[in-house]
């Protein structure tokens, strides 16, 4: 039962950080828990389907579909996240300030709701497919152990869930004029850790195998495989032994969505500035 | 411009692409009660290597190395490529995430 809900956790531990940070990042958009919701219930169909058609999805492309299907559902997030960002960038100062003084939420920002229901689905997708098939593994060989498997199982899915709250509520400790900047820089990280991990698919597919020596080893320090390691290495893409394309891609996903979120900013600032005319 | 004409740029880097996947012959690996054979791999160090996963039992299995840098689910009863890179010579341990009690091995790069 131990062995089942560290599994059943260590998979849903990433799904659950990201539900948490959406949700405070979308802290006084109205509307955002039904988005959320869309995302995970659509998240856990899809696992099911994935799971489903492992077989018939891993032969495609030469026996590389699983890595590209990773991969590219790995860029769509990462694509959400920027337009999140960028669109936060323009938009985060009056939610704050509607926010602190109605106390209501504003009713704009359906767009960008929209963009994070599909990195929460992904998310979802992504680490429930791999839970189906380890339940259903568990749930197909017969035997007494089952339902306590099961139950773990169960309980791992929970503590996962505690783990959203935890990522929320803490996020929420945070000022209201400090929360946006606080998760826009949380999500950056994440999109860049993501975008990482999206060309290590991609090479294990055989392709873009340029750059593929170790840089260094941390592992001695923190090893990615543990709990603590996880964590960081969904939040911001720790990796304890990472090659040169990841640190390149990574550092390259920062550039780009910080230099699009100074653009937003400039942008709309410019665009305040012209109609006072003399 | 056609679309035929248009049609030869994804055409050529699909060919320029699948170049890209040379390697030697797959080594082949079965996984049985849970069980890598061999759970000892030896490949040589400085190319990439193809391991064909075969998965006799009726679980899925998730291949998981972070040494390695792969993840691959591979059904029960089905079969999958595992693809590594050039490593440098060393040790890379690697397991089946689902059952990381029994499923244990290690790639040798020398």
């Amino acid at each position: 039962m131990l062995a089942a809900l560290l599994i059943v956790f260590r998979e849903v531990i990433e799904a659950g950080l990201i539900v948490g940070i959406v949700l405070a990042a979308t802290k006084g958009v109205s509307g955002r828990g039904r988005w959320v919701r869309y995302g995970i219930i659509t998240g856990i169909a899809g696992a099911a389907v994935v799971a489903a058609f492992a077989g018939q999805l891993a032969s495609l492309f030469n026996g590389s579909g699983q890595e590209f299907f990773n991969a590219g559902i790995l860029m769509l997030a990462v694509g959400m996240l920027t337009w999140h960002n960028v669109w936060m960038a323009g938009h985060g100062r009056e939610i704050a300030r509607h926010m602190k003084s109605v106390g209501t939420a504003v009713s704009t920002g359906e767009r960008s709701l929209a963009a994070l229901a599909v990195v929460v689905g992904v998310a979802v997708l992504r680490e429930g497919s791999e839970v189906v098939l380890f339940l259903y593994g568990i749930a197909s060989q017969g035997g007494t152990s089952n339902a306590a498997m099961l139950a773990g199982g169960a309980l791992g899915l929970l503590a996962g869930a505690g783990m959203s709250a935890l990522m929320y509520y803490g996020l929420l400790a945070i000022p209201p004029g400090k929360l946006f900047s606080a998760t826009s820089g949380l999500i950056t990280l994440l999109a860049a850790g993501m975008a990482a991990q999206a060309i290590l698919f991609v090479q294990q597919a055989g392709y873009f195998e340029v750059l593929t020596r170790t840089l260094w080893n941390t592992s001695w320090l923190l090893s990615q495989d543990s709990i603590a390691g996880r964590l960081l290495h969904t939040l911001v893409g720790y990796s304890d032994q990472p090659n040169g394309a990841q640190l390149l891609v990574y550092l390259v996903t920062i550039t780009i969505i910080v230099g699009l979120m100074r653009w937003e900013r400039g942008r709309r600032r410019r665009a305040k500035a012209i109609p006072v005319p003399a | 411009m056609s679309f035929g004409r248009l049609s030869i740029i994804p055409a050529a880097l699909l060919i320029t692409l699948a170049g890209c996947g040379n390697e030697s012959p797959a080594i082949p690996v079965t996984l049985k009660d849970h069980r890598f054979m061999p759970a000892e791999i030896h490949v040589p160090a400085n190319q990439p290597v193809l391991l064909s996963l075969a998965n006799e039992d009726a679980a899925a299995e998730e291949f998981d190395s972070t040494s390695l840098k792969v993840e691959k689910v591979v059904p029960g009863h089905d079969k999958g490529n595992v693809r590594i890179r050039p490593l440098a010579p060393g040790r890379y341990p690697f397991m089946g995430e689902y059952h990381a009690e029994t499923a244990q091995g290690v790639v040798i790069a020398e």
